[in-house]
């Protein structure tokens, strides 16, 4: 008789939420995070709030201008380029 | 293979001297830069003047580069170390393999173990407390602080967490271009890159249930 697969404690679930954002988990351990997740509406909103973190981390470079280039390092650019001949 | 190509086709540009070249590259990646110098260096000061020399670095070792890895990457690579180098003229420099075993090996889970309920209840491990969702922000101006929060959390993480999560969430590295930027192992990456969104996650968490109180 197949064994059954001891079902995950939602302490170790919040350990591995990182990596199952990141693919980062084996098939076998996705399949029991998954798992857990059809049972456990805390665990699910634990992974909901970490896609919110990421998501807003994401932002953080969202709309920034290009930066300024100085005309210092534009000099030091066609020195360099004239030196290296 | 298009970024190859775009990347290949940008350092010929370079290599001619192509000046308009040099302005776009610059002032492409002076955001993303200024972001990660600001983990390793004490003020936003400090940390434009590492990546000016970054800049300068990278024209330095420019046609030694074999675009074995992308030009962002290896890019980056050059503004770390240089970054290391400033904190160790600072005397701050600890070695990165110390410092990644110190920040790998922090004592306890990443979250904290008080939320769950303990060995000798009938349902040990699962939750004592239930999370409370995350509301989603009413305004642009809500989203916005939000975002402020999150940022202070980052800068109050130990450098190499830091380093990871800004490198992976913010900037879209992957997890092997960071191990590659960093010289660290994935197993380090992994944990790292868990450990600072733990605490990032529970920075929002902790302000969103304040906030709901008022």
């Amino acid at each position: 008789m197949a064994q059954t697969p001891v079902d995950l404690m939602c302490r170790e679930v919040v350990e591995q939420v990182s990596d199952y954002l990141s693919h980062a988990l084996s098939p076998e351990q996705r399949a029991r995070f998954e798992s857990h997740l059809t049972t456990c509406p805390p665990c699910t909103t634990y992974l909901e709030q970490m896609g919110s973190t990421l998501e807003l981390a994401g932002e953080l470079s969202r709309g920034t201008s290009p930066g300024d280039v100085e005309a210092e390092l534009v000099k030091r650019f066609l020195h360099w380029h004239r030196d290296k001949g | 293979m298009e970024s190859r190509d775009a990347d290949l086709a940008l350092l010929s540009a370079l290599r001619q001297g192509d000046e308009r070249a040099f302005r776009q590259l610059v002032a492409q990646h002076q955001p993303a830069f200024l972001r990660i110098a600001r983990a390793w260096s004490r003020d936003s000061a400090a940390a434009a003047e590492i990546v000016q020399d970054a800049w300068l670095a990278a024209l330095e070792s420019l046609e030694r580069f074999e675009a074995r890895s992308s030009l962002r990457t290896w890019l980056v690579g050059v503004l770390i170390n240089v970054a290391r180098s400033h904190a160790r003229s600072a005397r701050r420099m600890v070695p990165m393999s110390s410092l990644v075993a110190e920040e790998t090996a922090e004592l306890g889970p990443s979250v904290d173990s008080a939320l769950f309920l303990p060995d000798d209840h009938e349902w040990a491990g699962h939750w004592a407390v239930a999370p409370t969702p995350f509301p989603p922000p009413d305004s642009a101006l809500e989203r916005e602080e939000l975002r402020g929060v999150l940022q202070a959390a980052l800068a109050e993480l130990p450098v190499i967490q830091q380093q990871v999560m800004i490198l992976c969430d913010v900037e879209g590295f992957t997890g092997q271009e960071v191990c590659n930027v960093l010289g660290i192992n994935d197993t380090h990456q992994r944990v790292l890159l868990h450990r600072a969104r733990s605490k990032a996650r529970a920075k929002l968490e902790r302000y969103v249930a304040e906030r709901s109180k008022d």
